[in-house]
């Protein structure tokens, strides 16, 4: 398959348990040679062979980009996700052979940037992680502003903070702390860009203080990758392969064109990087769009949909495909 | 009138705009000559607690004093008139050093005044889609001499005379944002002495 991009046969070298709720695994080449190099910011798609069902999550590598030894993903349980999470957590174990992506980076450092200002919000440290370590090998300038819902909870948190605590400010939520943004964004030095991952509501807050601030859009960075929502089976006609497809309650457009061994492009499955933009040859019934890729206008003229996240319902769809 | 309309040119030819107010808790504004009008057409739509968040910085050339008693009376923050774009260079990398992320930056004037401010504001690390234009008054250019890299201000005429090392240099549309110039190219390479009639272009 051509889709996404070239695959690394890997085996699992480590599973270590962080908290609660967060797991980290680390990643070796099962042929024992080197792992392609990234950039901070990147991530790998990783395959799930569950129960005959192929799932591809994409995870945020958190490794140093210099180390080609190991690759490692940290991996949040979303109880109510569907069950990609609770996979790598219960199934996956130190020796199991995965297949997973080469790295793709939609969330890259800006190197014109004179200072670069991180904001995460719980398991959005991870792509962090990764850049906090180029930067500081590079002697770049950086500034992480880290939210946590408790200590216990706070991913790496303590390790962060051990290693460069004159950059990392934690924030914890049961304690009532919170990042003080306004006064934040108004101290930057001119030259500085800043990088969101967190909660959709963390994203949204941040763009829209800074852009009140007077903040360039190209000065400002952020990672969002939905999960695939659920709903309503349908129907879909496609037209380049002559096939008529269903789509399941539990499964996304793109899982089911894979299903069905269509050969569809995608790189985020996160409704983020625009890869999968599929044209709507015709739609009688209302697409139900969830990317933040396509603007509002492409939303309503509804020529365009993003399989990885977007539904359908109505009576007839054909896409061109 | 000061507005020009420039032909559509090759993608390496700046285009200009028309200012727009846009949110920030500092402004500053550079302009030359007729510049001074963009400023004032900005003040017919701004609020009035802009120009307390604002620094002009103003270089009059020939207009003298035709617009200084006008930009003065919007009652910016600060306002610095000088002679040439050289003497308010300090005081220009002065703002950017000491400035935070945004500021707003308004260039109005003429092409070698805008190039050279939008190179100091992107150097300070601005964005340079983030910084608004608009041309006003003279059309003549600032231009490099490929050859001996010397700069010719204010040029007129094309083909000209490079001002350092004499060549006889062809008015390109190319344009190097990093030295703020449009290139000037040797029009006689080939056929030393063969050189068309110079014409004056800019204005």
């Amino acid at each position: 398959m051509s889709a996404g991009t070239a695959k690394l046969n890997v085996t699992v070298a480590e599973v270590k348990p962080i908290n609660d709720l967060v797991t980290r695994f680390k990643f070796i080449r099962t042929d024992g040679g080197e792992l392609p190099t990234f950039s901070g910011g990147a991530h790998t798609v990783v395959e799930m062979q569950d129960d005959g069902f192929t799932r591809l999550n994409p995870y945020s590598l958190m490794s140093d980009p210099a180390d080609r030894d190991a690759y490692m993903i940290s991996v949040r349980r979303d109880d109510q996700g569907r069950g990609g999470s609770k996979f790598m957590h219960s199934k996956v174990a130190e020796g199991l052979e995965m297949v997973i992506s080469n790295p793709v980076n939609l969330f890259s450092l800006d190197l014109r940037a004179k200072k670069h200002l991180m904001i995460a919000g719980g398991i959005g440290i991870t792509p962090f992680m990764a850049q906090m370590q180029q930067l500081a090998a590079t002697n770049g300038h950086f500034e992480l502003h880290y939210s946590v819902r408790t200590a216990s909870l706070g991913s790496y948190a303590e390790q962060l903070s051990e290693r460069f605590p004159n950059r990392v400010n934690i924030y914890h939520d049961d304690l009532g702390q919170a990042i003080d943004l306004e006064n934040l964004l108004i101290g930057q030095p001119l030259g500085t860009h800043i990088y969101i991952c967190g909660p959709k509501g963390m994203i949204d807050w941040v763009r829209g203080k800074a852009a009140a601030l007077g903040w360039p859009r190209e000065a400002i960075h952020y990672e969002e990758f939905l999960a695939p929502a659920s709903g309503k089976p349908f129907e879909v006609r496609l037209a380049i392969s002559n096939k008529t497809i269903q789509v399941g309650e539990n499964q996304s457009l793109l899982e089911a064109l894979e299903a069905n061994d269509v050969d569809a492009p995608y790189l985020c499955r996160g409704g983020a990087c625009g890869q999968c933009e599929t044209a709507v040859v015709e739609c009688d019934g209302e697409l139900i769009h969830r990317d933040h890729w396509l603007s509002d206008e492409q939303h309503r003229a509804g020529k365009l949909i993003m399989p990885c996240v977007s539904r359908f319902d109505g009576k007839t769809l054909v896409l061109d495909r | 009138m000061s507005k020009t309309d420039f032909p559509l040119s090759i993608d390496s030819r700046p285009v200009y705009g028309v200012f727009e107010m846009r949110a920030g808790k500092h402004h500053l504004m550079i302009a030359d000559a007729e510049g001074a009008e963009a400023l004032l057409d900005l003040a017919t739509a701004a609020p009035a607690d802009l120009w307390a968040k604002t620094h002009i910085i103003y270089i009059p050339k020939t207009t003298g004093k035709k617009y200084l008693g006008k930009l003065q009376a919007l009652s910016p923050d600060q306002f610095y008139a000088g002679p040439s774009y050289e003497a308010a260079k300090q005081r220009i990398a002065d703002t950017f050093s000491k400035a935070h992320m945004g500021l707003q930056v308004y260039l109005a004037g003429t092409e070698g005044l805008m190039g050279q401010a939008m190179y100091a504001a992107t150097s300070a690390g601005i964005p340079h889609t983030a910084i608004q234009t608009e041309h006003r008054g003279s059309t003549a250019r600032r231009m490099q001499c490929v050859h001996c890299k010397g700069i010719t201000e204010d040029v007129t005429h094309d083909p000209f005379i490079c001002s350092h090392c004499g060549l006889n240099l062809f008015v390109r549309d190319h344009y190097s944002r990093r030295m703020a110039a449009f290139q000037g190219v040797c029009i006689d390479a080939e056929d030393p002495g063969n050189v068309p009639k110079s014409v004056g272009l800019f204005k």
